[in-house]
């Protein structure tokens, strides 16, 4: 394991270029499933305003 | 089995489709991105010609730097789709496509800056394969301010798209940045493309990889689209019928 991760001496430039992908593509996940959150509170409120 | 596929370019019919098929995409790009990155650890050499176990990047360096490409030209189908058949839903499949497409441009110009710090010594070089990917990244930099800068959606849709278009000329040069037929004339740091040459199971990893996160963008862009459909589509009765909405 630990051979696996100081990856030849190489481990910080290799679990840092796998690490960058891994939170950005998590990062572009999140931030759309809470966009998209936002958006149905939006739309709710334009229903309460609509019905009153 | 019979699809009607017309139905499905209505923004009220795909909108449910879309939120269908967004965790079949995302398991199935789990699975994929899992089993290509176990394979490009377990199953090939710690080391490929002078390369050392740092090439490993390989696999989101060129699964996103394919990507990157690929989504532009999907983007770019969308967009033309939309010019030509005035469908609301292409100009929307168009705009939702666009972040994934930077996101992933991004990724491989810093995976290649970080290879390149290890292989080449220098995190940047003004060579012709990095180059044309940073523009890349500016077209879809642009395309999305562009879209952002015009309030009428129906006229930020098609400048956007316009401008789209015309940079699709970057992909061939990214392309052939590395492939020209005379290497003496492509005077690039960045290596040719070497799929005939790369072992089966680097190659096999590389696919996989790539697979994933094409499933990956499939499922994001899905999300993201059902943003859009209910942002411009908010004032159609159908989306106060919604069971979230209600």
């Amino acid at each position: 394991m630990s051979e696996l991760i100081y990856a030849g001496g190489y481990g910080f430039f290799l679990w840092s270029a796998f690490g960058i992908t891994a939170v950005l593509m998590l990062a572009e996940v999140v931030v759309e499933y809470r966009l998209h959150k936002k958006m149905i509170v939006r739309l709710k409120r334009m229903q309460r305003m609509n019905k009153a | 089995m019979h699809i009607n596929w017309f139905k499905y370019s209505a923004p009220v019919n795909f909108y449910p489709l879309a939120g269908r098929l967004i965790l079949p995409f995302a398991l199935l790009a789990i699975v994929l991105i899992v089993f290509g990155l176990y394979w490009g650890f377990a199953q090939t050499p710690d080391v490929l010609s002078d390369q050392k176990q740092y090439y490993r990047i390989i696999y989101p360096h060129v699964a996103s730097a394919w990507m990157s490409m690929w989504l532009y030209v999907v983007m770019v189908a969308w967009a033309l789709v939309g010019l030509v058949f005035n469908t609301r839903l292409s100009f929307m499949m168009a705009s939702a496509t666009a972040p994934t497409g930077a996101l992933f441009t991004f990724i491989a110009l810093v995976t290649g800056a970080i290879w390149g710090k290890t292989s080449w010594g220098t995190w940047w070089d003004w060579d012709p394969r990095l180059t044309s990917e940073l523009i890349l990244l500016f077209l879809y930099v642009g395309y999305m301010a562009l879209q952002s800068a015009i309030e009428d959606p129906r006229r930020s849709d098609r400048a956007s798209a316009v401008l789209a278009i015309v940079g699709l000329i970057c992909i061939p040069i990214i392309f052939w940045s590395i492939n020209c037929p005379d290497p003496n004339q492509c005077a690039s740091l960045h290596q040719q493309s070497s799929l005939k040459y790369v072992e089966s199971n680097i190659l096999l990893a590389m696919l996989v990889t790539a697979v994933g996160f094409w499933m990956y963008s499939f499922a994001v862009i899905f999300m993201r689209v059902r943003r859009l459909i209910l942002e411009r589509e908010r004032n159609a009765s159908w989306v106060a019928e919604l069971p979230e909405v209600k």
